[in-house]
């Protein structure tokens, strides 16, 4: 049982201040194995925050990141699945399910993660998974209105991944799962 | 005693003035002990042959022992009673007696014992003990001109610590007390003693702490005053205490003036004071600063769309005086804040004909405008033009087709004058193209010339895979769900 954070979008300070006191309570170091960001944190202090959680830490640049350094993709392999992370920003129509399984094909990967919409999506598409943690701090989007903060924890078992996403609606904390297997033929 | 007898003897003098000491600390223990001591005999017979004796040994250092002593010895609620009693002896002592400490031990220890026994508070009103200690404070600093600073203020934190135990609901108290600080510090310049300025920043967080809402602390009109006096470092870091403050608490301010009074007290952070260099302070510090500022403007908020106007507007008013080094911190908060009311007035077709609506989207796209450009001096020219995409979306949402199209214009000047990076400019671009994609207000005439525009940018990017991939994206702009307008560009 691997246990993956994806969460992006924080944009703190410039639109929000932190994260929501709830999350921050439950986000506790060492119980996660890896970390992946979609980007737009924007500043050192979350980068280290985060990397306080967990020294796995992957992150791909959004448009507002102060450090540069960031790339504008990552693939990772965890147990049996390939992971792609990328902020968004760069896929045409933004949030578009059909561009942005063009690049899960480009990427190859079977979970593409993105962000940018700050909105929270799961779709299963062609034998693999495009994921989008939303926002974690609630942060302004010019494409989302009323965005609930929200994160998502990935429990990676075999050929089994079970999606996790938790969202702050209310001031209270709602968990929903979803499942995920991957069939033993690859997508072409 | 210590001033009979030759040098050499003086160790000697030494050990036997500390042999006394003890004896006579015991003595008054073990009176403190004696079971038939209660307060009424305290109050008529002992303490007042204690004290006779005290002022009549015309020792300093004696005094200040015994004294230290007595408050050590017995028993607190003694101590409340015969309090004019006791403060009574202080102008008493010789003049080089450190009362200063030996007051605020006694005020320590009171303060100590109406936290531990909130049940006697009333009878520290009865007795008046506030007024006792700040007329008995008032004499001391008076009498002692030549007190340092620290000292003074050292009796002051112990003054305030005993007013927010005992009185913590009397806010005048605690106004008192910085005022008198205020007064003894007027005449001084700015403070250099490192001690007394140490003091000076606890005199300052008490309140804070106490009240965990900087809003009570921002209604003490000596607080400001009293950091005035405050060298501009330290200023500073007060003001990072303050901003600490609210986000621990998620102490939300939410009228206009309120914040007026909140950026004066942290204009150390906002602006260049007076004498301060440019690059005195450390990159990192510098950052961490501008960036505490810039979550601090999340936590100005009204629900009431006026006054939240009112906020914006003064928030800046402020933060345009920080100069180019703090600008690319402070003004992406202050837009996205913007854009949150103006999402808000969206949702309400607020258009009563015949009625003032100050508030309107229209004048908060003009603020944006004025904030956005000020970003020009620094140069920023990539921010500005990811804030400028932002507001032509705000504004297309909120059916303001000309606002749109100018926030547009401002854009394209910007990638086309200030961003010379390839990098940069693909990203940009790609910005560009995604806003564009998702603007449904422009009529043909509008969307034409910009789609063109882009298009044609697209096409110039330094490198050819790049370029394609930027025409490709553009052909999204050429078809949308509700409109097609088939046009062959570049392709």
């Amino acid at each position: 049982m691997v246990l993956v954070l994806a969460l992006g979008d924080l944009h703190v300070p410039h639109r929000a201040a932190d994260l929501p006191a709830k999350f921050k309570s439950m986000l506790v170091p060492g119980k996660i194995q890896h970390i992946i960001c979609t980007g737009n944190l924007c500043i050192k202090e979350v980068h280290d925050y985060l990397k306080s959680l967990c020294p796995d830490l992957h992150i791909t640049r959004g448009e507002y990141d102060e450090d540069a350094r960031y790339p504008e993709t990552k693939t990772l392999t965890i147990g049996q699945f390939k992971l792609g992370l990328c902020h968004g920003h760069q896929v045409v129509p933004w949030g578009d399910l059909d561009s942005l399984a063009m690049l899960q094909r480009q990427l190859d990967v079977d979970i593409l993660v993105t962000g940018h919409t700050h909105q929270f999506k799961a779709y299963k598409h062609e034998g693999g998974v495009v994921i989008n943690p939303g926002s974690a701090t609630g942060a302004y989007s010019s494409i989302t209105y009323d965005v609930n903060p929200s994160f998502i924890l990935m429990d990676i078992d075999g050929l089994r991944v079970v999606v996790y996403v938790y969202e702050l609606i209310d001031g209270e904390v709602k968990v929903d799962k979803i499942d995920f297997k991957k069939t033993a033929t690859m997508h072409a | 005693m210590q001033h009979q007898g030759p040098v050499r003897e003086k160790e000697k003098r030494g050990k036997e003035r500390n042999e006394l000491r003890d004896l006579v600390g015991k003595n008054l223990h073990v009176l403190s002990q004696i079971e038939g001591v209660d307060l009424d005999m305290y109050k008529e017979t002992v303490l007042p042959r204690i004290l006779e004796q005290v002022v009549n040994c015309k020792d300093d250092l004696a005094q200040f022992y015994l004294m230290d002593c007595i408050i050590q010895v017995f028993p607190d609620e003694y101590h409340l009673q015969t309090l004019e009693t006791l403060l009574s002896a202080f102008p008493q002592l010789q003049p080089n007696v450190d009362i200063k400490t030996v007051l605020s031990q006694l005020m320590d220890r009171l303060s100590s014992y109406a936290a531990t026994s909130p049940e006697v508070l009333p009878e520290f009103l009865q007795v008046e003990a506030f007024a006792k200690f700040s007329n008995a404070i008032g004499k001391v600093i008076e009498a002692q001109v030549d007190m340092p600073v620290v000292g003074a203020v050292t009796l002051y934190v112990s003054l305030l610590t005993f007013t927010l135990r005992v009185h913590p609901d009397r806010l005048d108290y605690v106004d008192q007390v910085l005022g008198a600080c205020v007064k003894k510090l007027s005449g001084n310049a700015k403070l250099q003693d490192s001690r007394a300025t140490k003091q000076i920043v606890a005199l300052l967080s008490a309140p804070l702490e106490k009240y965990s809402n900087v809003v009570t602390a921002l209604e003490l009109s000596n607080y400001p005053r009293v950091m005035d006096y405050l060298d501009n470092s330290t200023t500073k870091v007060m003001a990072l205490v303050i901003i600490q403050s609210i986000m621990k608490n998620t102490t939300c301010i939410s009228t206009s003036d309120k914040i007026e009074a909140l950026f004066d007290l942290i204009k150390g952070l906002i602006k260049n004071m007076d004498g301060a260099q440019d690059d005195e302070l450390d990159d990192e510090d510098f950052k961490e600063e501008q960036n505490s500022v810039a979550r601090l403007i999340h936590m100005l908020h009204n629900d009431d769309h006026e006054e939240m106007l009112k906020i914006l507007c003064t928030v800046q008013k402020h933060i345009l005086q920080g100069g180019p080094k703090r600008l690319p911190f402070t003004v992406p908060s202050l837009v996205f804040s913007a854009l949150k009311l103006v999402r808000r007035l969206q949702g309400q077709d607020g258009d009563v004909i015949g009625e003032e609506v100050p508030a309107t989207p229209k004048k908060i796209f003009q603020i944006l405008h004025q904030t956005i450009e000020a970003l020009s001096c620094v140069p920023s020219p990539e921010l500005a033009l990811r804030l400028y995409l932002q507001c032509a979306e705000a504004a297309n949402d909120c059916d303001l087709e000309p606002v749109a199209y100018e926030f547009f214009t401002q854009a394209f000047i910007l990638y086309e004058e200030e961003i010379a990076d390839s990098k940069a400019q693909i990203t940009a671009i790609h910005l560009i193209i995604g806003t564009l994609q998702r603007m449904n207000i422009f009529g043909v005439e509008n969307r034409d010339t910009l789609t063109h525009k882009t298009t044609g940018y697209s096409a110039k990017l330094l490198k050819k895979p790049d370029q394609c991939r930027a025409v490709y994206a553009c052909s999204h702009l050429f078809w949308t769900d509700d409109q097609d307008g088939i046009m062959d560009g570049e392709r």
